[in-house]
């Protein structure tokens, strides 16, 4: 039998894979270049992880600060970067943040304002200018919203609560897609010639996430898969400041938007502890005391800014250093206060949702009191390794954008960086993908075996009985991956990783998921598991391959940077179902953007 | 799943089952301080229904996904604590009762979705001669109230326009979608017309303000008092003002030139 009379089939030129900020706006260009397009969601449209986004989009507008411009931007993501980022795509990113930002307002984005009615911009960490377009702390909402009612308009097809689970090639280049619809468990093959990923990223392979469900590395493991590069892998993002009580919400983003406002980082003793772990290279640009931190606020010509925002990696490691020397609050994190710093109506506007997420998750009143904080997986600087223009990946018809893409934020990734990032690559993988899938004079064709292969080992768990339930499975890798690939990394632990990780390979071989394909949540779990535990692996691979401490690879057994590891990537690619690692260099920043890097004033 | 064995238990009564039947089922569960519904309901896909269909996503009041009536109450499952409820009596979790069931807790909610698309696009009025749009903090503030909307659909699940009568549900769109609407006619920069199709297709008219969907609203919007009352007002004006109907008469002119083009596709 054809294989388009046994699976529900679709033919587009551009195949858009994960609708947050990343994929629609991919879709909304691609659709506007005239591509035939489709949107690809696991959830419901509009409510992808970019939702969760608080603080804002950078973007150098210079409103508030007109002494900003994207040097500034470009420096401050470089230097957050630890010089790891490609140059290329932090000059592209702070050049266009600004039209991307307007076009959102052009579209309806109500953001914020200035006296002058202009767009209003916050204090972010790492930033030297306020600089984050921003709707109070529900930015990503706005965002999302916004592009969402857009592209509604503009005759993109919608398959929401599908899931891909395979990426499908005609000799190198890329020639579709399979996966599954959710409600119903069906099979859905698409043809398209090109394919832009714009999946997110990999917090559900910890414990502690401020990640939605859907964060379980799709793109990244299924490009992986098709053999395309992966960079940076070891550069995971921990927030510093994740809610840590109730147990039950342990983990849940607190915006760094709080001390961009005024809040402070305090330790049981009552000391700003942040004073005490500014590093050498931030320290030119820091406040000396608190009498300048918070001048700062104000008047950013004659002061340098509060080590409570340096960048997250110096701050989550800060935190991390003391709860471990006993200075932690009650429930193992420290105290974040605003109450004592900023009036109560002003918390209120500036931070709705946290107000409420403490209020109601927690019973504390952020007005009145301070919240107690700790680290929390958050972000995924590492992925698919791109062409910086082109967002093209290094399997043909393959494009990439968002945080399934690697490249722009280097070891460690500012706040705000990531909006901007989604809305100014995603634009660019659309308008390539459309522009390669137009250069496709044929319609490329999908390998029957390779389909029917991946239909057969997706049903595999139904088949099997007595096997595990995946929930169990998944637990096991969070708590692996919590204890052994976190903040702070030994060689002798990343190995004990790799071996709990195959034993984990082996348990998810024999999974067993009871009932039917209809919307069945165990099923979906055991297919997920698939990514998490290839992702997993990678960067456990390239964390033991990384020796030095830098941005957000921290290891006891190298706790210095070294300059040799400043000049290379970790990349990790897959053949004969191996994973493996290798160090390639980065590209040469052209003098005048080093210049501007070095600049000290 | 810490202290899991020492923790109280609770009996929860979930709806299990799709379109062709199912009931309540009980499920004895431990419940640790601090934990909310959706916890509850993930424990007990972990450990008793591993196949139970639950839809949720950010479990932090953000998504609006994880919507179902818990004790009878339109609510999100994320933001509802345990220990709002009376220690010793069962809870019982239902899925949206004016959605079609996909299974369990999972409801197909693709009315909403239809009536979105058939809502005329935003269309800003030019840019200042730099390029920029201009607009005053207090002049966006409501409908910065209305952009809060979540889409957890639970206004759309408590109303009984269509909870009561399927038979509305193709000429009615419902409070979210009165909340778009009011978020496009009051926003500053829109120049496009929406009001016949909140008279015509929308069903304005249909609500008779008995603010239940304000009740619901996780987010706290003042639904009917600051979107469907003012909207009302709007429609009111434009075609039973007769002041406003003798000047269009007069002069063939008003903002309702535009109507044509507002119509909503298909």
């Amino acid at each position: 039998m054809a294989l388009e009379d046994k699976y529900e089939t679709h033919e587009y030129d551009v195949l858009v894979v994960g609708a947050g900020g990343a994929g629609l706006r991919a879709a909304i260009e691609a659709s506007a270049q005239g591509a035939k397009t489709a949107l690809i969601c696991k959830s419901l449209l509009g409510k992808a992880h970019t939702v969760m986004a608080e603080g804002g989009i950078a973007a150098a507008l210079g409103n508030v600060w007109p002494e900003d411009n994207w040097r500034v931007h470009f420096r401050d993501t470089m230097r957050g970067g630890k010089l790891l980022n490609n140059w290329r795509m932090a000059q592209i990113h702070a050049q266009e943040a600004p039209d991307r930002v307007l076009e959102l307002e052009e579209w309806g984005a109500l953001f914020d304002r200035t006296k002058d009615g202009l767009i209003l911009q916050r204090d972010f960490g790492g930033h030297r200018y306020a600089r984050l377009a921003h709707v109070g702390d529900r930015t990503g909402l706005e965002m999302i919203r916004t592009l969402q009612q857009h592209a509604v308009h503009k005759g993109i097809d919608v398959y929401m609560e599908c899931t891909i689970q395979r990426l499908l090639k005609d000799g190198d280049r890329i020639s579709g897609a399979f996966g599954y619809w959710r409600e119903n468990g069906r099979f859905v093959l698409f043809k398209a010639k090109a394919i832009a990923l714009a999946t997110g990223g990999v917090g559900r392979c910890w414990e502690i996430t401020s990640n939605s469900w859907e964060y379980t590395g799709d793109g990244i493991a299924m490009a992986l898969a098709a053999g395309a590069d992966l960079i940076d892998m070891e550069m995971t993002q921990f927030h510093p400041t994740g809610m840590v009580w109730p147990t039950s919400v342990r983990g849940l983003l607190v915006t760094e938007g709080v001390r961009g406002d005024g809040g402070t980082l305090r330790n049981s003793e009552g000391r700003r502890f942040m004073f005490d772990y500014v590093p050498d290279f931030f320290r030119a640009e820091t406040a000396v005391d608190e009498r300048e931190a918070d001048a700062w606020y104000a008047d950013k010509r004659n002061n340098r800014r509060t080590p409570d925002l340096l960048p997250r990696d110096e701050v989550a490691r800060a935190i991390n250093a003391e709860v471990k020397a006993g200075r932690g609050s009650p429930h193992g994190g420290v105290f974040l206060d605003i109450a004592s710093r900023r009036d109560a109506d002003y918390i209120r506007r500036r931070l709705p949702s946290m107000y409420q997420q403490f209020r109601e998750l927690a019973d504390v009143d952020i007005t009145r009191e301070a919240m107690e904080v700790g680290p929390t997986f958050h972000y995924m600087m590492g992925g698919v390794r791109v062409d910086a223009d082109t967002a093209a990946t290094s399997v043909p018809g393959l494009f990439a954008a968002g945080e399934v893409a690697a490249g722009l934020h280097g070891a460690n990734r500012l706040g705000g960086n990531s909006l901007s990032d989604l809305l100014v690559f995603g634009r660019r993988a659309g308008l390539f993908a459309a522009e390669y899938a137009r250069s496709c004079p044929d319609s490329p064709s999908v390998n029957a075996e390779e389909v029917e292969y991946a239909a057969h080992t997706m049903l595999a768990p139904f088949d099997r009985t007595g096997g595990e339930n995946p929930y169990a499975v998944h637990l096991d890798l969070q708590k692996c991956m919590q204890a052994l690939v976190g903040i702070i990394r030994t060689e002798s632990e990343l190995r004990q990783a790799l071996d709990e990780l195959a034993r984990l390979r082996l348990r998810l071989e024999q999974l067993t998921v009871p009932g039917n394909r209809q919307y069945n949540s165990a099923w979906h779990q055991a297919l997920d598991l698939e990514f998490m535990l290839m992702v997993s692996e990678a960067i456990t691979l390239a964390a033991i391959e990384r020796k030095e401490s830098r941005g957000g690879h921290t290891r006891d057994d190298y706790p210095a940077a070294d300059a040799a590891f400043a000049r290379v990537n970790v990349v990790t690619r897959r053949s004969n179902g191996q994973i493996t690692c290798a160090l390639e260099p980065l590209a040469e920043m052209p003098d005048e953007l080093k210049q501007i890097v070095e600049d000290k004033s | 799943m810490t202290n899991s064995a020492s923790a109280p238990a609770v009996t929860m009564r979930v709806w299990r089952g799709d379109a062709s039947g199912g009931d309540f089922r009980e499920y004895q569960v431990a419940v640790d301080e601090g934990m909310v519904v959706l916890d509850v309901i993930h424990r007990i896909q972990a450990s008793q229904a591993p196949d139970m269909a639950v839809r949720w996503n950010c479990k932090a009041g953000r998504c609006g996904s994880c919507s179902a009536e818990v004790n009878g109450r339109p609510r999100l499952m994320c933001m509802t604590r345990m220990n709002i409820f009376t220690p010793g009596e069962p809870i019982s979790v239902a899925p949206l009762r004016t959605f079609p069931l996909i299974k369990d807790l999972v409801t197909d909610v693709s009315f909403n979705y239809e009536k979105a698309r058939a809502v005329p696009a935003f269309k800003p009025r030019p840019k200042d001669a730099d390029g920029k749009h201009r607009m005053f903090q207090e002049d966006i503030d409501r409908v910065q109230e209305f952009h809060k909307c979540i889409e957890c659909f639970l206004c759309q699940d408590v109303c009984h326009v269509i909870r009561d009568h399927v038979e509305n549900k193709p000429q009615f769109a419902g409070p979210r979608l009165f909340v778009r609407l009011a978020a496009l006619e009051m926003h500053p920069l829109d120049t496009n017309d929406r009001l016949a199709l909140l008279k015509q297709k929308a069903g304005l008219g249909y609500c008779n303000i008995t603010k239940c969907c304000t009740e619901v609203c996780p987010e706290h919007i003042r639904i009917t008092d600051n979107a469907i009352i003012p909207l009302k007002e709007r429609v009111v004006t434009e075609y039973y003002d007769p002041v406003v109907w003798a000047w269009r008469t007069l002069t063939g002119r008003g903002k309702n030139e535009g109507r044509q083009t507002a119509d909503p596709p298909g």
